[in-house]
């Protein structure tokens, strides 16, 4: 998001407004779009403030006073060694931001360059990352992931890199399906004929008019990665504790199920609304562009 | 589909899995530093490394060693696992029962749930019920399968003792036994694939009701029922398809964490022990057999799309 507020017009009284201006007013317009913009705002604050606003040390222990009820003195309550729960959510937010970040990260890396080139300059390149997309496509992406993480072993980043790379496939299929359309259009045919070396007729000319689907794409996404990475800390082969994550939260909710069956509501919500607020953006920017729902 | 377009596919699908099986092989050369030393543990001895290393034929140069793999793999020898030396493919064919009926049980549910809820929100737009579906389906897609597994047990099994909270039974051990065992598993692996399809449907639907063959079989007098079943259903039925056909793979990835909750051991279980204990044979073997499943459920996808669409049979 800080990409698009950038680019935005830094003088609101100019008249014409830039693209990416038009898509943040567009969603921010609708109560959904505006409500997910809100949240995923309000937990960048918080994942900043961290420290500042933990009401207790997430990682200090109480054994005397294992699965407290909500209080005031703990709002959500304390887990199996006494924990504050609270501040244990918003310590994981932390990671709930920069786990997506880092797989969307890798997957950008990957997938924007050998997508452009490939809708632009077709050849070698396109044919070779097209037949490499199906074959990695061919995996359910946890499989995928599994399949990674033996080569890399087991940790959080190890985790969101390998679903960066099982994403790749997904993202150079848009970036590569958006420019073959792009690449047809007049202008790009003037700079290539006028000489525009293929680096900058990609950057300059190409990129920007992608951006719009590739920015569904990538918020899309990054729901799809906190998912995924709950999944992985959850199964003992992400974040590892005594770290937190909403997943690793969760597991540890599921292990203690018996003494204190409601705790697995909190990382739960967290999580959902997280996600529930990715794909809203995501929604909301696709309707705003006018791009078709759907495959 | 023509038979010449079914070659075609069958091609493509063969030359896939070819190519999974290249990536697939090199997963134990990929390993960072000597993979004998890595896969054998910090405090294996030399002869255990050595042991290693010739089991997994890591002496051989990398070509005579993949045909040598290959040339197995289409023998239906998976190779021995690393820790027990038990066969692969006996170690699969055990963990596998469990996984496929949670999975397919999941898919029926997904598709009753699913598509009804879909088609009567598409039929009645705007409606109470269409919001509130659509709200659900949104959910649905957001929510972690295994926090969902995590609600349903504390509800159906924890607070009232209706079901058991894990473990898996045998269809022999008796049917209300077998299905207590496998409702809650499979309810919490499709509601997301229910989601997406009751989103999908509806979309369809909707769409389907303003083409002009609607209309004109309504003005015909054409009556409610047979409307949705012949028109509406018929032509909604190809992007359903297509959703369920992508869905079924990600439930077989699905079911690797529903598996963990419910303590089933099933083929997710066999396969994330086999990453933490660096078992590249078992790994590679559930890797292999995920392929083949996807590949073989993508060509029954373009198949059933003759089979509804009669216009794609020539095309």
């Amino acid at each position: 998001m800080t990409l698009v507020t950038k680019r935005s017009s830094p003088n609101p009284s100019v008249p014409r407004s830039s693209p990416a201006g038009r898509i943040v007013r567009t969603v921010l317009r609708r109560p959904a779009g505006a409500t997910a913009a809100g949240f995923l705002i309000l937990l960048v604050v918080l994942a900043l403030a961290g420290p500042l606003i933990y009401p207790h040390d997430p990682d200090a222990q109480n054994l005397g006073n294992r699965f407290a009820g909500l209080s005031w003195e703990y709002l959500l309550g304390t887990d199996e060694f006494g924990r504050d729960v609270a501040s244990r959510i918003i310590q994981a937010a932390r990671i709930a931001l920069a786990a997506p970040l880092i797989s969307v990260g890798v997957a950008l890396l990957i997938g924007l360059p050998l997508g452009l080139w490939a809708g632009l300059r077709r050849g070698v390149v396109d044919a070779v990352a097209g037949r490499l997309a199906d074959t990695v496509l061919s995996l359910p992406a946890m499989v995928g992931a599994l399949a990674i993480l033996a080569v890399l072993g087991p940790g959080l980043v190890n985790a969101m890199v390998a679903i960066g790379i099982i994403f790749a496939p997904g993202l150079f299929r848009v970036v590569r399906g958006a420019t073959l359309a792009v690449a047809e259009e007049t202008f790009v045919h003037s700079a290539v004929a006028i000489g525009s070396p293929t680096r900058r007729t990609l950057w300059v000319h190409i990129l920007p008019n992608i951006a719009a689907p590739l920015l569904v794409q990538v918020t899309i996404l990054m729901g799809v990665a906190l998912l995924a990475e709950a999944s992985l800390s959850f199964i003992g082969l992400g974040v590892q504790p005594p770290d937190a994550s909403w997943g690793s939260m969760l597991k540890a909710a599921y292990v203690n199920q018996f003494d204190a069956p409601y705790s697995v509501v909190p990382p739960g919500i967290a999580m959902v609304l997280t996600v529930l607020s990715f794909n809203t953006i995501g929604d909301a920017i696709r309707d705003a562009v006018g791009l078709r729902r759907g495959r | 589909m023509s038979t010449r377009m079914i070659i075609r596919r069958l091609g493509g699908g063969l030359l896939v899995l070819w190519l999974v099986s290249i990536l697939t092989f090199l997963l134990v050369h990929l390993i960072p530093g000597d993979p004998a030393e890595v896969i054998a543990g910090e405090n294996a001895s030399q002869a255990d490394v050595e042991r290693i290393r010739t089991e997994l034929g890591l002496d051989r140069p990398v070509l005579t060693q993949y045909v040598t793999w290959l040339s197995g793999v289409l023998r239906g020898d998976l190779g021995h696992s690393l820790f027990t030396g038990k066969s692969v493919v006996t170690s699969i064919a055990e963990s596998a029962p469990p996984t496929l009926v949670i999975t397919i049980m999941a898919i029926v549910l997904a598709v009753l749930v699913g598509v009804s809820a879909g088609t009567v929100a598409g039929l009645t737009q705007g409606s109470r019920v269409d919001r509130l579906v659509s709200t659900l389906a949104t959910l649905g897609i957001a929510m972690p399968s295994f926090w969902l597994a995590m609600v349903l047990v504390s509800i159906f099994s924890l607070t009232n003792p209706w079901l058991p909270a894990t473990g898996y039974a045998d269809l022999g051990e008796g049917f209300g036994t077998w299905l207590s065992h496998v409702i809650l598993p499979s309810t919490a692996l499709g509601l997301a694939t229910a989601a997406e399809l009751a989103r999908h449907t509806r979309g369809c639907v909707a769409d389907v009701l303003t083409r002009p063959y609607v209309r004109t079989a309504r003005a015909r007098g054409a009556s409610g029922a047979w409307l949705v079943r012949r028109h509406i259903l018929r032509n909604a039925a190809i992007p359903v398809v297509t959703v369920l056909g992508l869905q079924a793979g990600r439930l077989l990835g699905g079911a690797i964490v529903i598996e963990a909750v419910f303590g089933i051991s099933g083929l997710g279980t066999l396969a994330v022990n086999a990453v933490l204990q660096r078992n590249y044979p078992v790994i590679q073997g559930y890797v292999l057999l995920c392929a083949v499943v996807v590949v073989l459920l993508n060509l029954i996808v373009d198949l059933a799309y003759g089979w509804i669409n009669p216009k794609v049979r020539t095309a």
